[in-house]
């Protein structure tokens, strides 16, 4: 997912709001008008969408951008975005996709078939340089139109204007949710080609804002799409984001009226200080997230190659000290889905937290004494006090484990070598779902592919059997419960191996002004992360 | 602009070796403000030598009663006498082993920039030429040096340690030094009773240490006593880079680098830290200060 | 003089062009992959490896450096791996902001720092020298975060003479200056003070006593002019600590200078970013020693320009 610079509460992404699939959590009648400040910490990178994966910049691009698909605001349940309808052939192969009529880009041209063939090429083109380019493997032709071959992806067929017919080499259950990627949004060819690599600077989108300011590494400014494809939407007019204020003050800004929503939430030091304040209590959100904190253990490294050594790990992490620690942020994990994701096994007990046990099982396995290890964390706070805290733990049971504290992209080299990290707190750089579904916690950070040099599986574990298990969920289209259950078992063979120790699933805490309203879903959606700019409404709309 | 002034030519009669040392300490002992500085610095050096038997508290135990049921920490008080840090482990007793880190980095590593800048500057300021134009054009590549990068690759390739951490900052931080020096030691080489040292022959080391010296006493000083605060902090700068001491081992700068953003909440956690570091840079500074009235020739006797 | 400064300039350009190989050398060593950074956690090996070989990362380090220079020379630093945007534009944006908030820092340090050291001077080992002793010693030892949240926080939300941060107007300049400039005013003022005392002690001012002339006089006529070069031996070093403090600063008031944009590219590895502010920065502190060693014999005519 988004690589992210802040850490804890501030740098996480994809909430989960409590009920999925739920209705509209939209407010139909509230008027239009008026406008909101959101701040931001770390300046915007770009506003390309074939490009921008960060905190700040993946919410602004949904505002800007649309692709075929999308999500009911505040939940996670797919709709039609641009596209009028979609369907599937019964093999599963074939996704036909028709747009809707009189639809238009922010330049005034009408949105055509060819526009969605031009903007998957674009993303997958290795030129481009896209994050995203791997989410469209199972399109028909990638392999060879990503090697730098041929004349574009095969599988897309620009059939008349309005309709585009996408053929997959496999069938792909998550292939609704890819669509409705930030990468899968429709640019206009035009606008690229004269932009040039300077897009992500001037954007031209489809979405329910437009760019209308610009001043780097301090204000951004999005207008009201007035042609925008959906009536009565956005409800502001106006959407201010001030950028490279540090969350520390930008709490002090919204306190004294400057701002209305704090896009990194609300600062770890300051948090109980907010939810201790009653004039708080009304305008306080909280949202779980599809996230989850985890400790790699690096399964080629001595002595973790070891199975029961893995698993007295897990048994020594007293992880409800460690909510505690950060002030109960989060809930407690036991597996490496989220309780919010599909599949997640409720009725699964994990290992218990047993210094005893996990003594006696290390002594079993030869480590009378314990041994001593390294564990790598990410610098930025809460990190290397989890850290110490797990060291604290680790240390009960005879492991002395040094702590390395280092930059991110340190511990990321650190993770993707084979045998340097033997264990990885995983906080600050930790998985978060690109799109709620559970495939989406296995192939890079769990399954062989991602076990190579430089790849993000930093536990070095791969097993064949369950990397077929799981492109056979994948190819499951149609019968979600079975596909469910197939992957919850997955996970739970995984956790009988035990490369992890899930910790921890952050939850997400924010505020906003009384300046500004909507449905608390809307304030932490799970997909629109952080903020759905474009459903918020203000109270004094004029 | 005013005429340049020249410094008395004749330095007072001294008299050399155990005596003269001997007279000093003397001196810096009749002097209250000294002997409070030298009894701050004896202090902090018994409490980094006996930390062991004078903490409290285990630094390293994160006790469960040390944070409150939101998992706040405790303010000053009762059980912890300056209360407890994030993790609930006792903030004087890590302040007292941190003692021993922080004394490394400001005292020692502070120190030896202070003498390689020192060095530098009155070598470039007196032999002037090309001796003076490659040392300091070598000055000004170190000051532009990316000291952070540096600092980032050597966290990758070493184990972190107090060493490495001491190494880089007596590296960097010679540089200021070395630049003020070098303008007043050109200043002063000039002038006349340096010359007159030049024509009667003086030994150039005789001329450094006697005639120079004394008159650079007072910059060094300001820079030796301001650099402890300096390196103290930058030592956690590195350290979080991961050259340094790594957690859970406290240094003063650490405590205060890790805490600052919670000083609303927890302001002990940057007070008590930063009070040290005042403590100690300012107990040196009084001893310089007194050191450099009593050696100083022009301010002799006129206190 | 002019011979002077010609050889200052091409020994400058020389310590440019050794610190874009230092620079270069250590980003070579840094064991993180800028094309892992560019392509996220869900790329194939082979997107890795396809950026790799289009940044030309895989080139032998010379290489890399030559060709990296060889834009330089023609003007192009290159573009940002992140932002796709030209490093030159990315730069020229924020400068302004940081030059001209290092401007008013500068200025605010001298003010603070001179006015105290003077004072301090004056009124040697009384109670108001040691206040201000102990007052310069707690500006340097205070993290900027610290002092900048303080002071948001006392003139800008309780007393709401100054905005919350941000960039503009005049008012905008008065807190981040105040708090970059603290830490300079600490070292002026003991800088300051100890070289008054210097003069304050030599014969000229003796002399000056003897002759009757006001206390005033001495003191602005004679002795500061006297105590001030070392302060400005200080200059080019004031840049490098600006170059350090400023990310803090930048980051705590929302200024859109080059401080953020470095700090940044350096967490993401950002190659051509980070060259160039690196090259910007040592360009200040290079020109900055220079210009201090142009000055000092304007101040002190014994010194000569060789």
């Amino acid at each position: 997912m988004k690589t992210i610079l802040l850490s804890g509460i501030a740098g996480i992404a994809l909430a989960a709001a409590g009920a999925t699939g739920a209705a509209a959590q939209v407010d139909q009648d509230a008027p239009q008008g008026g406008d909101m400040v959101v701040t931001y910490q770390d300046d915007v990178a770009t506003l390309d969408p074939a490009i921008g994966y960060d905190w700040q910049n993946w919410s602004m691009i949904k505002s800007l951008f649309d692709g075929l698909m999308g999500y009911e605001p505040g939940t996670t349940t797919l709709r039609n975005e641009l596209a009028e309808s979609h369907e599937i052939s019964d093999d599963g192969l074939t996704h036909t996709f028709t747009l809707k009529d009189g639809i238009t880009f922010h330049n005034g041209r009408e949105i055509t078939a060819e526009d969605v063939k031009y903007s998957l090429e674009r993303v997958t083109d290795p030129e481009t340089r896209s994050p995203g380019a791997g989410f469209f493997s199972m399109i028909e032709g990638f392999e060879d139109w990503n090697a730098g071959e041929g004349e574009g992806l095969s599988g897309i067929e620009a059939v008349d204007d309005k309709t585009v017919e996408i053929t997959l080499s496999r069938p792909d259950a998550t292939f609704g949710h890819v669509m409705a990627l930030n990468f899968a949004s429709v640019v206009p060819r035009e606008a690229v080609e004269e932009a040039g690599e300077d897009f992500g600077r001037r954007p031209v989108g489809s979405g329910a804002f437009r760019l209308a300011e610009w001043t780097p590494g301090q204000r951004l400014v999005f207008e009201r799409f007035e042609e925008y494809h959906r009536d009565g939407v956005p409800k502001l007019d106006r959407v201010t984001f001030d950028i490279g204020l540090e969350p520390t003050v930008a709490l002090l800004r919204l306190q004294n009226g400057g701002a209305d929503v704090p896009g990194d939430g609300i600062p770890p030091a300051q948090f109980l200080q907010v939810v201790n304040d009653a004039a708080y209590e009304e305008r306080l959100v909280e949202g779980g997230q599809l996230q989850t904190g985890y400790i790699t253990m690096n399964t080629r490294m001595e002595p973790f190659d070891r199975v029961e050594v893995r698993r007295a790990v897990n048994m020594a992490i007293n992880k409800d000290r460690i909510v505690q620690m950060i002030n109960n942020r989060a809930v407690p994990a036991n597996q490496p889905l989220p309780p919010t994701m599909p599949g997640y096994a409720e009725d699964h007990d994990g290992y218990a937290h047993d210094p005893e046990a996990a003594r006696e099982m290390l002594a079993e396995a030869g480590f009378e004494d314990g041994f001593s290890t390294e564990l790598y964390v990410m610098n930025v706070d809460p990190n290397p006090r989890i850290a110490q805290a797990i060291q604290q733990d680790l240390s009960e049971i005879g492991i002395d484990a040094e702590i390395r504290s280092l930059a991110q992209s340190n511990v990321i080299a650190a993770g993707g070598a084979e045998d340097q990290a033997p264990m990885i707190w995983s906080g600050g750089m930790a998985w978060i779902a690109d799109f709620p579904d559970p495939s989406n916690f296995y192939g890079p950070i769990l399954g062989c592919a991602g076990a190579v040099p430089g790849g993000w599986n930093w536990a070095w574990y791969c097993d064949e059997e369950i990397d077929a298990r799981a492109a056979e969920a994948d190819a499951m289209v149609g019968d979600a419960a079975a596909r469910e259950a197939a992957w919850r078992q997955i996970y739970l063979d995984i956790m009988e191996d035990a490369p992890w120790v899930p910790v921890f699933h952050e939850q997400r805490f924010t505020l906003h002004s009384d300046r500004i309203a909507g449905d608390d879903s809307l304030f932490v959606d799970p997909v629109h992360i952080p903020v759905n700019y474009d459903y918020i409404h203000a109270t004094e709309g004029q | 602009m005013s005429a340049p002034i020249d410094p008395p030519s004749a330095a007072p009669v001294r008299r050399a070796g155990r005596g003269r040392a001997r007279e000093v300490v003397g001196e810096l002992l009749r002097r209250p403000r000294a002997l409070f500085g030298l009894a701050v610095i004896v202090l902090l050096v018994l409490a980094a030598i006996l930390a062991p038997w004078i903490m409290p508290h285990d630094p390293f135990e994160q006790s469960f009663d040390g944070l409150d049921l939101m998992g706040a920490p405790l303010p000053p008080g009762g059980e912890h006498p300056l209360g407890t840090d994030l993790l609930g482990r006792d903030l004087a007793s890590r302040l007292i082993l941190g003692t021993r880190t922080s004394l490394i980095i400001g005292v020692v590593a502070n120190g030896i920039a202070v003498i390689l800048g020192a060095g530098v500057g009155i070598t470039a300021g007196y032999a002037g030429g090309w001796t003076a134009a490659i040392l300091m054009r070598f000055t000004d590549l170190m000051m532009a040096f990316p000291a952070l990068l540096l600092a980032i690759v050597l966290a990758a390739i070493f184990q972190p340690s107090l060493m490495i951490v001491a190494l880089v900052i007596a590296m960097v931080n010679w540089v200021q030094m070395s630049r003020v020096i070098y303008t007043e030691t050109r200043s002063l080489a000039e002038r006349e009773f340096i010359q007159v040292q030049r024509a009667i022959g003086s030994g150039p080391l005789r001329i450094l240490g006697r005639h120079l010296l004394p008159h650079l006493l007072s910059s060094i000083i300001v820079f030796g006593t301001l650099g402890i605060s300096t390196t103290v902090l930058l030592e956690a700068t590195l350290s979080y880079l991961g050259v340094g001491v790594q957690p859970p081992v406290p240094s003063w700068g650490n405590i205060i680098f890790e805490n600052q953003t919670y000083f609303s909440t927890a302001p002990w956690l940057v007070f008590f830290p930063g009070l040290l570091i005042v403590l100690l840079a300012l107990a040196f500074n009084l001893v310089g200060d007194a050191l450099r009235d009593i050696l100083d020739p022009t301010l002799k006797g006129r206190h | 003089m002019t011979g002077y400064l010609v050889r200052r300039l091409l020994e400058s350009a020389l310590i440019l062009l050794g610190i874009t190989f230092v620079t270069f050398v250590l980003l070579y060593m840094v064991p993180a992959d800028p094309a892992r950074q560019i392509a996220g956690r869900s790329a194939t090996a082979a997107t890795v490896a396809n950026i790799r070989d289009q940044l030309g990362l895989n080139d032998p380090l010379l290489v890399q450096y030559g060709r990296y220079l060889a834009g330089l020379l023609q003007g192009d630093m290159g573009r940002s791996y992140l932002q796709r945007a030209e490093v030159s534009t990315l730069i020229a944006a924020r400068l302004p902001a940081s030059l001209m908030l290092m401007v008013t820092a500068i200025v605010t340090e001298l003010v603070i720092g001179l006015t105290i050291g003077v004072v301090a001077a004056l009124r040697r080992n009384r109670a108001a020298d040691h206040s201000l002793m102990i007052f310069s010693f707690v500006a340097i030892s205070a993290p900027q975060f610290v002092i900048g949240i303080l002071l948001l926080y006392v003139f800008a939300v309780q007393l709401g003479w100054f905005p919350i941060g941000g960039y503009g107007t005049p008012a905008h300049f008065v807190l981040p200056s105040i708090t970059l400039g603290l830490l300079g005013a600490g070292w002026y003022s003991r800088m300051m003070r100890s070289s008054m005392i210097e003069v304050l002690g030599q014969d000229l001012v003796r002399t000056a006593r003897a002759k009757g002339l006001s206390r005033l006089r001495i003191v602005t006529r004679h002795v500061m002019p006297n105590a001030i070069l070392p302060i400005i031996a200080m200059i080019g070093i004031d840049i490098g600590l600006f170059m350090s403090g400023i990310v803090v600063v930048e980051s705590v008031f929302g200024w859109p200078g080059i401080g953020q944009l470095a700090w940044q590219a350096i967490q993401r590895v950002d190659i051509p970013v980070i060259m160039g502010v690196t090259m910007v920065s040592a360009t200040a502190i290079v020109l900055g020693n220079l210009l201090a060693d142009l000055v000092a014999p304007l101040i002190d005519p014994r010194i000569k320009t060789k």
